[in-house]
C-alpha cells in the first residue's frame, strides 16, 4: 500500500551537496538521512536533482481580479508551481485595485483554493495607484491577508511626501513599502533603455537616472525615518552602486533584480518585436554585469519573477502600442542557473538565500523559506540542473505566452514541487 | 532583398543604384505621357496612418507611372479607426494580393513589424521617429544633381534631430555615401548617443555654415516648447533659425534644403526659401523619381535589386 500522504526522496543534492533521502510525511521533513526506509511512502527519484527550499517570489502579477484573459490566480499558480516556487506575491495592480481589504482577502483566498502554492497579496499604497493619497494600510496588514508589502507597483510612489507617509505608516504593523523606482517625467512616453539602441530605432527614452534618482532619494528618506524600503526591479549599474553605498551606510534598504535582466539586454529591441518590452527596460551589457555582481555579494538580496502576463494581441503589435512585461515564473530558476550558478557567482545555497529565505524574511511570509531540515515544513523543490530544454510557451502553464525566453535554450527543469508535503508538480508535470 | 526599412540597409553600390535609376526615370516625367509599363499588374498599397500629403501623392505619382494599380488606405475613417490591428490590416493587404506595401506610421518600428506579416514588399514611408528612406534617398538625389556628387560635401542637418526620422536616415546613407555630415541643434534636441553616430556635431549654426555646401533644415514643431527642448520659437529662430543675415554667410555654390512641410519665419526665412539657390521644390519633384527607382528594383523584377 501506498501511503499518499508521505513521499520519500530518494538521492536528492539537498542545496547541492552529497546525495541523500528526505523523508516528507504529515507536511513536515520527517527525516533526511542516506538510506532511509520510507515504509510504505511513494517514492520520488530524484538522483541527481538538486533539493532546494521551496521557492518564493516577491513579485508577481496574477491579474486576477480584472484581467483573467492574461492570467488567474488559478493558472498563475500552476505557473509557479511548475517554476519550483510554493509562494508567491500577488501585485496590486488588478482591476479593481488591490487597495481595500475586501480585494486583498479575496486574492489571498482564491489563492488557497487554488492550492497551488500559497498566494500572499501585495497592497497598494495609494488609492487607486493614483500617488495622491494613502490606501487603507492598515486595514490591509490586519485583514485575513495580513498584508505587510505595499506597492504601487507598475507605478512609482513619487511624491517625496508620500513616500515618507508611507515608510513611516507601515512601521506600525512591520510592513515595507516595495518602490517601483521610476521618475514619472523623465520617462514619459518612454519605451526603452535610453542609450546608443533607442537612439538608433527612434524610440523614446528611459534613463538609467529616472530609476537612480528615485532610489537614491528613497533610501535617504527609509534613512531620515528608520524605516525599511524594498527596491523592486533594479536594473541599472548605477543603481546597485547606489545601494551598495546605502547599505554601507547602514540603511534597511533591501533588492530585488528580475532573472530577465539578469541576461537580456537592450540590444534586442533592434526587432522592434515589444515580447522584449518591458519596464523598467532591458538595459546594457555593463547593467547585466553590475546586477550579476550586485546579486553575488549581496546588495541585491534576492531574485523576483516581476511575471507580467500579457494576451497575445498585447504584443503582436506596434512596439510603442505594446504592453509591457514578461512572464518569469516558468523560467525564473534555469536563468539563474545560467547567468549564475554556471557562472560561479552563486552556489545552490546562495540560490536557495536569495529564491527563498530572503524573500520570505522581506515579505515577512512565515512558514516559507525555511531550512531544509527535519521539523521543517515541507516545501521542496527538486530541480534537475543537468537536462536542457528549449523554451516553448506554448506548453507553459502560465495562460499567457509573452516569455522572451521563446525558442532559447535554458539549462535545468523542475522536476518536482511539494507545497506542506504534497505535491504540486511531479515528473516536470503540474499535478 | 525584399524591403526598404532603413537608409542603414542600403551597401554604397545599392544606394547609388537607386540614384542612377532615379536619374533615368526622371526622364519620363518630361515626356508628354509620362507612363512607363514596367510595374502593369502589379499592387501598391499606400497604407498611411499618419496624415502626409506630400509622401503619400509622391508615392502615388511613382508608383502610377510604372502602370501599377495603387491603392489608397489612410487610417482616418477605415477599419484601423474602428480599432483593427495593424496586424490584421496586413492580412487583409495580404489577401488583396499587394506586391508591395507603402508605409507610413507614427510608431517606430512599424515598417519592420509590417514586414514580419506580409509576403510582398514593404516600403518605409516614415516610421515614427525612427527613419524615411526614400526621403534621404531623394536628399542624396537631389545633391548629386545640383552639386555634381555627393562623395565629400558638407551637409550641415539643422533642427529636431531628436525627434527626426529624416535626419536618422540621412545620416546614415549620406555616410555610406561619403558624405561629412554636421549635426546642428540645441542639445536637447540631440540624442543622448549621437557622439556615437557617424557625423560630427555642432551647437552654433553661425560656426558651421561657413563651412558647409549642403545646409539641410528640419521642421521644428513650435509645440516641443510645451516639453521644455527650447524656451520659445523666437530664441529658436535666433540661435537656429536660417534667417538672411544667415544665408549670407553661406558660400556663393551652396544649397539650402528642407524636406518640407516647412515653417517659414520659425526655422527658414521666405527669401531663404524662395531662392535660386533652395532646392526645396526641386525636392518634391526628385521624390517622384527616387520612387520610381526603389518601387522599379523592388519590385520590378522576378529578384529585387535592393533592400532585404
Amino acid at each position: 500500500m501506498t501511503d499518499t500522504n508521505t513521499y520519500l526522496i530518494r538521492g536528492a543534492r539537498v542545496l547541492g551537496g552529497e546525495e541523500t533521502d528526505l523523508l516528507l510525511r504529515g507536511g513536515r521533513i520527517a527525516e533526511i538521512g542516506p538510506g532511509l526506509d520510507g515504509g510504505g511512502a511513494a517514492t520520488v527519484d530524484a538522483r541527481g536533482a538538486v533539493a532546494l527550499p521551496g521557492l518564493v517570489d516577491l513579485h508577481t502579477h496574477l491579474r486576477e481580479p480584472g484581467r483573467e484573459d492574461a492570467e488567474t490566480v488559478y493558472s498563475g499558480t500552476r505557473a509557479a508551481a511548475m517554476g519550483g516556487f510554493t509562494a508567491v506575491h500577488a501585485m496590486a495592480n488588478t482591476f479593481p485595485v488591490a487597495d481595500t481589504a475586501g480585494v486583498v482577502e479575496q486574492v489571498w483566498r482564491l489563492g488557497r483554493d487554488s492550492g497551488y502554492c500559497d498566494v500572499q497579496p501585495v497592497g497598494a499604497v495609494t488609492h487607486g495607484l493614483g500617488g495622491t493619497t494613502l490606501a487603507e494600510l492598515g486595514a490591509m496588514a490586519e485583514s485575513i491577508a495580513a498584508v505587510r508589502v505595499f506597492s504601487d507597483d507598475g507605478h512609482c510612489v513619487s511624491d517625496a511626501l508620500l513616500m515618507r507617509r508611507a515608510l513611516e505608516y507601515v512601521k506600525a504593523f512591520g510592513g515595507v513599502v516595495a518602490q517601483h523606482a521610476q521618475e514619472p517625467r523623465l520617462t514619459e512616453n518612454a519605451q526603452m533603455n535610453e542609450g546608443v539602441v533607442s537612439d538608433r530605432l527612434g524610440l523614446a527614452g528611459w534613463p538609467a537616472v529616472a530609476e537612480e534618482a528615485i532610489i537614491a532619494r528613497d533610501c535617504l528618506l527609509a534613512e531620515h525615518v528608520g524605516s525599511r524600503l524594498h527596491i523592486c526591479h533594479v536594473s541599472t549599474k548605477g543603481s546597485v552602486q547606489i545601494i551598495r553605498e546605502a547599505k554601507r551606510r547602514g540603511c534597511d534598504v533591501t533588492a530585488e533584480v528580475t532573472p530577465h535582466h539578469l541576461v537580456l539586454t537592450d540590444d534586442l529591441a533592434e526587432s522592434y518585436d515589444p515580447i522584449f518590452k518591458v519596464n523598467p527596460p532591458l538595459r546594457t551589457a555593463d547593467d547585466v554585469e553590475a546586477l550579476r555582481a550586485g546579486l553575488a555579494d549581496g546588495t541585491i538580496d534576492i531574485v523576483a519573477t516581476d511575471h507580467a502576463p500579457h494576451p497575445i494581441e498585447a504584443k503582436e503589435t506596434e512596439w510603442s502600442n505594446a504592453a509591457m512585461g514578461m512572464t518569469g515564473l516558468e523560467t525564473a530558476l534555469s536563468v539563474v542557473q545560467s547567468a549564475m550558478v554556471e557562472t560561479g557567482l552563486l552556489d545552490w545555497a546562495q540560490v536557495a538565500e536569495r529564491m527563498s529565505a530572503a524573500p520570505a524574511r522581506i515579505g515577512r511570509l512565515s512558514g516559507h523559506g525555511r531550512p531544509l531540515a527535519v521539523g521543517e515544513p515541507a516545501n521542496v523543490v527538486l530541480f534537475d540542473p543537468s537536462v536542457s530544454r528549449e523554451v516553448d510557451p506554448a506548453a507553459m502553464a502560465s495562460k499567457s505566452a509573452n516569455s522572451p525566453f521563446r525558442g532559447r535554450t535554458l539549462p535545468g527543469r523542475v522536476a518536482a514541487t511539494f507545497l506542506r508535503g504534497t505535491p504540486t508538480v511531479l515528473d516536470g508535470k503540474v499535478q | 532583398m525584399r524591403h526598404l526599412l532603413s537608409a542603414g540597409d542600403l551597401s554604397r553600390d545599392e544606394a547609388t543604384l537607386v540614384l542612377d535609376t532615379a536619374k533615368e526615370l526622371a526622364q519620363v516625367g518630361d515626356r508628354s505621357v509620362k507612363k512607363l509599363p514596367t510595374l502593369r499588374g502589379r499592387t501598391v498599397v499606400n497604407l498611411f496612418y499618419e496624415d502626409s500629403t506630400r509622401t503619400r501623392i509622391s508615392f502615388e505619382a511613382a508608383a502610377k507611372r510604372m502602370s501599377a494599380d495603387v491603392i489608397n488606405f489612410s487610417a482616418k475613417g477605415s477599419s484601423v479607426s474602428k480599432g483593427e490591428s495593424l496586424k490584421d490590416t496586413a492580412l487583409t493587404l495580404q489577401a488583396m494580393g499587394a506586391d508591395g506595401v507603402v508605409i507610413r506610421h507614427s510608431s517606430s518600428g512599424a515598417a519592420k513589424r509590417l514586414s514580419t506579416w506580409v509576403d510582398g514588399a514593404v516600403l518605409n514611408a516614415g516610421d515614427g521617429t525612427h527613419e524615411h528612406p526614400t526621403q534621404a534617398l531623394l536628399d542624396a538625389f537631389t545633391m548629386r544633381e545640383r552639386m555634381g556628387r555627393v562623395e565629400g560635401l558638407r551637409v550641415a542637418i539643422v533642427g529636431d534631430i531628436l525627434h527626426s526620422r529624416v535626419a536618422r536616415s540621412n545620416v546614415l546613407l549620406l555616410a555610406t555615401l561619403g558624405a561629412e555630415v554636421t549635426l546642428v541643434a540645441p542639445p536637447t534636441l540631440l540624442p543622448v548617443s549621437v557622439r556615437s553616430w557617424p557625423c560630427s556635431v555642432s551647437y552654433t549654426l553661425d560656426e558651421v555654415l561657413p563651412k558647409s555646401d549642403v545646409v539641410m533644415m528640419l521642421r521644428v514643431q513650435a509645440e516641443r516648447m510645451k516639453d521644455a527642448f527650447f524656451p520659445t520659437a523666437r530664441e529658436y529662430t535666433r540661435r537656429y533659425g536660417l534667417d538672411d543675415d544667415r544665408f549670407a554667410k553661406l558660400h556663393d555654390d551652396a544649397i539650402v534644403m528642407h524636406p518640407g512641410p516647412m515653417i517659414r519665419g520659425m526655422e527658414i526665412s521666405a527669401a531663404v526659401a524662395d531662392s535660386p539657390r533652395s532646392t526645396i521644390v526641386e525636392q518634391v519633384a526628385n521624390g517622384v523619381s527616387v520612387r520610381m527607382a526603389v518601387l522599379y528594383l523592388l519590385l520590378g523584377g522576378s529578384e529585387s535589386a535592393i533592400g532585404n
